[in-house]
């Protein structure tokens, strides 16, 4: 009889299996998979000197006042605070788009100040030198605060989104490529202040 | 000696398994590629406001974190029930994160690209994310990222 050829035994590889496993489990148990998500802004820079106040116009300023209460303020109308409730919060976001787009703030009478741009080869009105001002007492919860910034890009998104549609662009202005983005972008630039506290007590006694 | 061959046996064949060491690898390479490893052991504990308008965090490496909130449940005893910032694995104090932010900083690739990303409690009050705000301006980290779940 001939003589069986000698083979190597194969590697037992049932093991594999199991030491995978443990890789994976290990791995899920150590890794998040919570995409982060939040709202980005811009902080301006530092200031050069301590005592650097511009004075703005106040046609040019939309002032947004949170009380550690959690009441808003409106373009300085002290005697009427409004709750950020979604209703308020609402209007608030509708005024807000109202200002962008040029019209006179609640309390004032005469439009923000306007630029000539050249926006795609063509000159065009831009109100580019408003401001929004956010401002909030040191005691005001966090969320509130949130609450208002939301509102306050949310009317930016909304304005840009529909001047993005009258430009003709189909897709929404988040997906648009920047070269299509940047007219729209300077049309409504994004002027949100983010001041530093006040103590508003004192103001709310009167 | 002629015979019938005995007939074999009709038997399942055994369901190879060989490939599976394959298939549980590639699960295992899509975890790894799709999840993060968590940084730090949590200290604070923090529920972030919700929000309509927010933006996803692309690149992880550019992203450095400062969580604000109360002590977590088993810390209170010890930390009370103010509110702390954590940098890193311990508390802080504001002025330690120009430091913190300086260091991050070292380690990225593109150092312009920095974002800070603030994970804090919505019962905060505004004056220590002020403070912290303040600091963040003077140590040139202007992209701020507020942290938020998305609301319908």
């Amino acid at each position: 009889m001939a003589k069986k050829k000698k083979k190597m035994p194969g590697l037992n590889t049932s093991s594999t299996a199991d030491i995978s496993f443990m890789l994976l489990i290990f791995f899920l148990v150590t890794t998040s998979m919570d995409s982060d998500k939040g709202l980005l802004r811009q902080l301006p820079p530092p200031p050069e000197n301590q005592d650097q106040t511009v004075q703005i116009n106040e046609r040019n300023i939309f002032t947004i006042s949170i009380a550690s209460s959690g009441k808003m303020v409106i373009c300085g109308d002290y005697s009427n605070p409004v709750e950020t409730s979604p209703a308020e919060l609402k209007q608030l976001r509708e005024q807000v788009k109202e200002f962008i787009k040029g019209n006179p703030h609640p309390h004032s009478t005469e439009r923000p100040d306007v630029e000539i741009l050249d926006v795609n080869g063509k000159p065009t009105v831009c109100y580019t030198k408003h401001v929004i001002s956010l401002q909030a007492d040191r005691g005001t919860p966090y969320e509130k605060y949130f609450d208002v910034q939301n509102e306050i890009v949310a009317a930016y998104n909304e304005v840009r989104e529909a001047k993005s549609k009258e430009m003709g662009n189909y897709k929404p202005f988040a997906e648009l490529d920047e070269e299509r983005q940047a007219p729209i972008k300077a049309i409504y630039p994004q002027k949100i202040s983010e001041a530093e506290p006040i103590n508003y007590a004192e103001k709310f006694a009167q | 000696m002629a015979g019938f061959k005995k007939k074999e046996s009709r038997e399942m064949p055994e369901l190879s398994t060989s490939s599976l060491p394959d298939l549980i690898f590639t699960i295992l390479f899509f975890f790894m590629m799709v999840t993060t490893m968590r940084e730090v052991t949590l200290k604070v504990k923090f529920t972030t406001p919700q929000g309509t308008e927010l933006v996803k965090l692309e690149h992880k490496s550019d992203v450095s974190f400062i969580y604000v909130g109360p002590p977590t449940d088993n810390l209170r005893g010890q930390f009370g029930t103010g509110t702390r910032i954590q940098l890193n694995d311990r508390y802080a104090d504001t002025r330690e994160i120009m430091d913190f932010v300086a260091q991050e900083r070292e380690g990225m690739m593109d150092q312009s690209k920095q974002i800070i990303s603030l994970k804090a409690d919505k019962e905060t009050q505004m004056g220590v994310i002020t403070d912290i705000k303040e600091i963040l301006r003077k140590s040139y980290a202007l992209k701020l990222n507020y942290s938020a779940t998305q609301r319908n």
